[in-house]
């Protein structure tokens, strides 16, 4: 509020002979010039100049509470960027490690699977007596190569299912970078508010910016209003568009 | 339904294409082939004659959205049915694709069964336009 002080000689005057009180180191005149002059209608220019020192010392004093904003911006932020890259590395390995086992395991299934259908029919042979003395002994021996060899698959089997377990220890990694980041961007946005606060910036547009970027998956907790609900909606909606 | 028909898999991902080409090895289809972005895609379609396009939406370079209408524009590829598989869900963006001439859609988290109902609906309404 712009303050209109009108100083007249007579308030020149008391000002003078405060200064040359002060220099007297005459405190007690110096104090009845002072009272003086607080009591004329100029104390309110005393009153804007206290409020302005109040404001300029708290904002002082918030700014050196967020000096570290240069060291979010300048070492925690690309870290971040860092843990975020870390974890996409982490989730990548785990998730082809994985689908490698699997991959294996399919031909050790198939296998068998058709040695077990053949092994079978020839035992069904057997049980029905249609099976010679020479098939015999070639079934035995296929029996026991049938035991070999299931032995080992399930050696292959069980180590490979000891990989895929180990294989989800991402997700304890991944975990705690994502929570050290979501520590850091907490971090971040209550320094941003305590900024607008100092600034005075109460007039920002808080609203999200209309953007095109696409959104990603959704994340539990935070469904956006405009998403469906899984894929029956995505089916409800196309069908309603004649699909 | 021809399990030898050639299929293109789109995403950035290499683990989602695996999962993807697993799931359609395990429906029978084993002539899968991958692209990693609707600009490898293209060519790759363009040339291959492929008879089935499964892609993402959000790639970095040529995103599926865009790659769909690439390929809805050229007369060889006018008719190749698409399927789209995303995490994109949101309503406006499903009309899009619709409107963008897809022919299926299906959002991530997916199952199998979703994928063999959708591949199977799509080539069902095919053969009934024929």
């Amino acid at each position: 509020m712009p303050v209109a002080i009108k100083f007249d000689d007579q308030y020149i005057e008391i000002a003078r002979s405060f200064v040359a009180a002060l220099e007297k180191k005459d405190h007690k005149e110096a104090n009845n010039l002072l009272n003086e002059l607080n009591n004329s209608n100029h104390s309110v220019i005393f009153q804007e100049i206290g409020k302005l020192t109040r404001e300029l010392h708290d904002t002082l004093s918030s700014f050196e509470l967020d000096m570290n904003i240069a060291d979010l911006a300048e070492n925690e932020i690309p870290d971040a960027k860092k843990r975020l890259a870390y974890v996409i590395e982490q989730t990548d390995e785990a998730a082809n490690t994985t689908l490698s086992i699997v991959e294996k395991f399919i031909p050790i299934c198939e296998t068998l699977d058709k040695d077990s259908n053949e092994l079978a029919i020839e035992w069904n042979r057997f049980v029905s007596k249609e099976m010679n003395a020479d098939d015999f002994r070639d079934l035995t021996k296929r029996i026991k190569k049938y035991i070999d060899d299931n032995k080992s698959s399930y050696t292959d089997i069980k180590s490979g299912i000891n990989e895929i377990i180990l294989a989800q220890g991402f997700q304890d990694i991944t975990g705690q970078i994502i929570r050290k980041v979501i520590a850091l961007v907490q971090d971040v946005e209550e320094k941003l508010i305590r900024v607008i606060k100092i600034t005075g910036a109460g007039a920002v547009d808080s609203r999200p910016a209309e953007k095109d970027e696409l959104e990603g998956p959704q994340v539990p907790g935070l469904k956006s209003n405009d998403a469906v609900n899984g894929q029956d909606e995505v089916d409800d909606l196309l069908s309603s568009l004649g699909f | 339904m021809n399990t030898d028909m050639k299929i293109l898999i789109v995403d950035d991902f290499s683990t989602m294409r695996r999962i993807i080409k697993n799931l359609l090895r395990d429906l029978g289809f084993n002539n899968t082939h991958e692209a990693d972005d609707g600009n490898t895609a293209l060519p790759m379609l363009q040339s291959g004659n492929y008879d089935f396009l499964v892609t993402d939406w959000n790639m970095p370079g040529m995103t599926g959205i865009d790659l769909l209408r690439e390929v809805r524009k050229d007369e060889n590829l006018s008719t190749l049915p698409v399927l789209l598989v995303t995490a994109e869900s949101k309503k406006d963006q499903i009309v899009m694709a619709a409107e963008a001439g897809v022919n299926g859609y299906i959002v991530k988290p997916f199952n199998a069964a979703t994928l063999e109902e959708k591949i199977n609906k799509i080539f069902e309404r095919i053969a009934a336009s024929k």
